[in-house]
């Protein structure tokens, strides 16, 4: 009675250590921040990526935003952010009039299947989004390496 | 229409018979994945051509012609005359520095390595792979093939098993490819970094199971020279990307 | 030393908007990975990527470890005329690396 009174006790200190991966409420705070507080609307905002990836570990992505990119309208920073990887923040470009277009284009990992957020804030500070659901079909590799 | 069925058997049948068109690892991809491949400001293989390019430039243009090196990649394993039996691209190119420039080989996995392999196996892309022609090279050769057909480790499968019988079909998730080695050293997604034709060969004994060969073991360029055979007459595409 | 790739058109026309691409050879440790002993490897990625053209910033990026190991980054440059565009990394680990390719004129 004594000893598994003794093993309950101690199964009950043993701590569950998980690292700490992204949550909604982390994926709120980075959007919020990004946004400085401004309302994020869809649209004006393209994410090209593919919706079904074979390997999570460089996955091809692009963000357009169509902008005439002048001085009085363009595009000063575009983001993305995954709410399912261990960090809600993937990139934050930074652009300007010098660059003619707002197109930017990178590899990013991804960890599981989720929506992969793109965001783009405007000279005049609104905020616009497209979200892209993506499945991850990551090899169910037999080999180490 | 009791004729045409009949027909219609014959014809699967004889389609069945013949053997399935040899496909490279780049055929089986998805498109993004081929696209990274494609384009030489993309893939990120480039970057150790790039490192390749200037070792070769400061190591072994005292001797060779960067223009002379197309084709070179394509015809490895090869016959060594001096060691009596054939050697990969990896070895001949560290057989070279220790004979003619006096430095030090380099590591089989070293980037340093991986570059110069990188380098030479592009001057042979879209070149079609000529196994040497030398016949002392055949017993290497059918211990290779031998080593292709062998059941190995915990799973007892052997490379035939899955890559001469059952190509095309999925092994837990994985997509089985007939396996020729058209384009090491490739930049794997999955190593998020290069490796050449060994450390492939090292996953995949690890997958079954099987304790894989040591470090240059003779085993993998047997090994190699089988594939190679198998895979003669298909075009290099390297140095590729796979997933 | 680190490896870098900046492709720039070969030649281009002023007024073009054109797109420059640039490779980078770095592992993006992501801090999340465990090694061989089962530890995780720390963090070691780039954290920020800038391209000045003739003294000018044009293009700057902040990465996270979600960046793909060797990171690609392309981004549109309008073309103002020749010059040189300078790209800059910086990362954990004291980090950093510059790369020049020339713009030219058709």
């Amino acid at each position: 009675m004594t000893t598994r009174r003794a093993l309950l006790a101690a199964g009950g200190l043993v701590l569950l250590v998980r690292p700490a991966w992204a949550t909604p409420e982390s994926l709120r705070k980075a959007i919020d921040t990004f946004a400085g507080g401004k309302d994020v609307r869809n649209g004006r905002v393209t994410l090209a990526i593919d919706t079904l990836v074979e390997n999570g570990n460089a996955v091809p992505v692009s963000v357009s935003v169509q902008s005439p990119m002048t001085a009085a309208d363009h595009v000063q920073r575009i983001a993305i952010f995954t709410p399912q990887n261990p960090l809600p923040e993937v990139v934050v470009f930074h652009l300007s009039p010098l660059n003619g277009r707002a197109q930017v284009s990178t590899r990013m990992r991804m960890a599981t299947s989720q929506p992969v957020i793109a965001l783009a804030q405007m000279n005049d500070g609104s905020v616009w989004r497209h979200s892209v659901d993506v499945v991850v079909t990551l090899a169910a590799c037999l080999e180490g390496n | 229409m009791k004729r045409v069925a009949w027909l219609l058997l014959v014809a699967c049948a004889a389609a069945a018979a013949q053997p399935a068109p040899r496909r490279s690892g780049y055929q089986d991809m998805a498109r993004s994945t081929q696209a990274l491949q494609d384009d030489d400001t993309q893939n990120p293989a480039m970057l150790w051509v790039q490192d390749g390019e200037q070792r070769f430039a400061t190591d072994c243009k005292r001797c060779h012609e960067p223009a002379s090196m197309r084709g070179v990649a394509a015809r490895y394993p090869a016959w060594d005359a001096l060691l009596g039996k054939p050697v990969t691209l990896a070895a001949r190119i560290n057989l070279c520095r220790q004979r003619h420039v006096k430095a030090a080989p380099l590591s089989i996995e070293s980037d340093a390595l991986l570059g110069l392999e990188a380098y030479l196996a592009r001057q042979s892309r879209g070149m079609p792979i000529v196994p040497d022609p030398e016949p002392r090279t055949k017993p290497f050769r059918d211990e290779g093939e031998r080593l292709f057909r062998q059941r190995i480790g915990q799973l007892g499968f052997s490379c035939a098993q899955c890559h001469d019988d059952h190509p095309g079909q999925r092994l837990a998730g994985s997509l089985i490819p007939q396996g020729h080695p058209t384009g090491y050293p490739i930049y794997r997604l999955e190593w998020q970094g290069m490796g050449n034709l060994q450390r492939r060969l090292r996953s995949c004994m690890f997958g079954v199971r099987a304790e894989p060969f040591a470090y240059g073991s003779e085993g993998y360029t047997n090994l190699e020279l089988y594939l190679k055979a198998r895979a003669a007459g298909m075009a290099m595409d390297s140095p590729g990307v796979r997933p | 030393m680190a490896r870098a790739l900046v492709r720039t058109p070969a030649t281009a026309r002023p007024g073009e908007v054109v797109e420059i691409r640039v490779l980078l050879q770095h592992p993006m440790e992501t801090g999340f990975r465990p090694g061989a002993d089962g530890r995780v490897l720390p963090r070691d990625i780039v954290t920020r990527v800038e391209a000045h053209f003739e003294g000018a910033r044009v293009f700057a990026a902040d990465l996270f470890p979600a960046i793909a190991a060797n990171p690609y980054l392309a981004f549109p440059l309008r073309i103002t005329g020749a010059g040189n565009l300078v790209v800059t990394f910086e990362g954990d680990n004291g980090f950093t690396h510059r790369e020049t390719a020339a713009i030219r004129l058709a």
